[in-house]
């Protein structure tokens, strides 16, 4: 049986793991190659890095980190932020990374995702959705200026009967008033070979993930959809997986601050009947 | 020497240092006479299975594979490696493959369920799932217990002859997800993104001869 994945997540900043709440207020959590390699220890089932490098000019310390864990992690990694073109993607399959995060870039130019899978495959396209639960009507944006033609329902209207998802860019900061679970389906037909959903509502907070985002989306795709953003207790991950049906569960402060190991994590999750790999 | 096959697609890097983490030496190369004299080759691969066989084939690496293997030293094929041993593929196709083993690649069915009434499987099938050993082999020793490996397709091979049969794996059906024949070896699972078994299945791999 398949078993759920757990994925611990390194934000990597200038060489260095960190970890903030609401990706701000960052506090040092370690070597990006020496925390790797202790979660394959443990046993994780994959791992993501999040490269929150401002500045695209430093590029090469990331590839540099990748090409060191590979050497000694034997476990899938995906490696996102900052990634914008098809030479980022090669350059980072090359150095070891099995799976690159497209978001921002997606957004922009939906256009890319489709290259990007055709040019290297479905199975390496992860598809990073930051989302946040819509609040009011709101006046429209750049994004459904441009593509009022070509994407018409692609947009939040704000007058959604139930509970709506915003997809927000840029680490979170700028709206985009695309519909989530549209948008993580138009990704899917553009060959995204799974989704990595981050609630910028949980993010950081520990307060378990958004469910209902989760669920919404999930079973609107046919892909994996891995959830983000919340994770604070072992039965948020299990609630993840059970009622927001996430194929996968990403957590970073819950593992990096040891207040849970892999193993532990997944002892758990087996005694509450989800299959997972120990 | 182990060769692994570079014909442009995958991630050849992990597993040559996989096989070197292993003790093995291994060089990647796409030079035919290389391949050749390797006293073992990986052919791996991830992608479409109509650019695998466009490569291969603008690399004029078909026939030195067939060679290979004929000349009975040991081949590991993983992934696209494994299904391009098959006749043909109906990814963007039929189209053609190596046709070494007979049989073909089918793409999973949507919407099936692993329960009456539970969750749709997903497609690509990615992630850990077991395999059950069909075949009593040296490179399965131990491996008794339902061992976990890593996968991710979205077709899988159907192979007409069912000897060849060496593992299979459950995603809402069994399906074959390694064969051997012969001193043939592949599997649909990634060895090399599959921790310490991973690491050990390449190395009793590395040790044949």
């Amino acid at each position: 049986m398949l078993a759920k994945r757990i994925i611990p997540c390194l934000d990597v900043k200038d060489g260095r793991v960190v970890k903030g709440v609401n990706f701000v207020n960052l506090r040092d959590a370690g070597d990006p190659v020496e925390v790797a390699a202790a979660y394959e220890k443990e046993g994780a089932d994959e791992l993501t890095f999040l490269d929150i490098t401002a500045s695209h000019e430093k590029r090469d310390i990331i590839l540099d980190i990748v090409a060191r864990t590979a050497e000694k992690v034997f476990m899938p990694l995906t490696v996102g932020g900052g990634v914008r073109n098809l030479d980022d993607i090669r350059n980072l399959l090359n150095a070891g990374a099995d799976k690159v995060g497209i978001n921002t870039a997606a957004v922009h130019n939906p256009e890319f995702v489709r290259n990007a899978a055709e040019k290297f495959g479905n199975q390496c396209i992860v598809v990073a959705v930051d989302a946040k639960r819509v609040e009011s009507t709101k006046k429209p944006t750049d994004y459904e200026l441009a593509w009022r033609d070509k994407h018409s329902d692609l947009f939040l209207t704000g007058n959604e009967s139930e509970p709506s998802f915003e997809v927000f860019t840029h680490g979170g900061r700028n709206p985009t008033g695309i519909h989530a679970v549209r948008w993580a389906q138009l990704m899917e037909t553009y060959g995204a070979g799974e989704i990595l959903l981050t609630s910028m509502d949980c993010d950081g907070t520990k307060s378990g993930y958004d469910l209902e985002l989760n669920c919404s989306i999930s079973e609107s795709l046919s892909i994996p959809l891995i959830a983000s953003g919340g994770a604070g207790t072992l039965d948020h991950l299990f609630e993840g997986i059970v009622k927001g049906k996430a194929d996968a569960v990403l957590a970073a402060s819950i593992f990096h601050f040891k207040e849970f190991t892999i193993g532990e994590t997944k002892r758990y999750l087996k005694s509450k009947g989800i299959p997972v790999r120990i | 020497m182990i060769a692994v096959i570079d014909y442009g697609m995958g991630n050849l890097r992990s597993v040559q240092k996989a096989l070197e983490v292993v003790g093995a030496d291994a060089v990647v190369t796409h030079d035919p006479e290389t391949i050749l004299k390797a006293d073992s080759i990986v052919l791996p691969g991830v992608g479409a299975f109509k650019d695998c066989m466009t490569n291969l084939e603008k690399l004029k690496l078909v026939d030195p594979i067939r060679k290979f293997i004929d000349s009975g030293k040991p081949f590991l094929g993983i992934c696209l490696g494994f299904q391009v041993l098959f006749d043909e593929s109906e990814e963007y196709g039929p189209v053609a493959g190596l046709g070494i083993l007979p049989g073909k690649v089918v793409k999973f069915p949507e919407g099936i369920s692993e329960t009456e009434n539970g969750p749709r499987m997903k497609i690509p099938h990615m992630g850990w799932n077991q395999i059950e050993v069909k075949k009593k082999d040296p490179l399965f020793e131990n491996f008794d217990v339902a061992p976990y490996f890593y996968f991710v397709h979205s077709y899988y091979v159907v192979p007409k002859d069912q000897e060849v049969v060496a593992t299979v794996t459950n995603y809402g059906f069994e399906f074959v997800s390694g064969v051997q024949h012969k001193n043939i070896y592949a599997f649909q699972f990634h060895p090399e993104k599959s921790q310490t078994l991973g690491l050990s299945l390449l190395e009793r791999f590395s040790r044949l001869n």
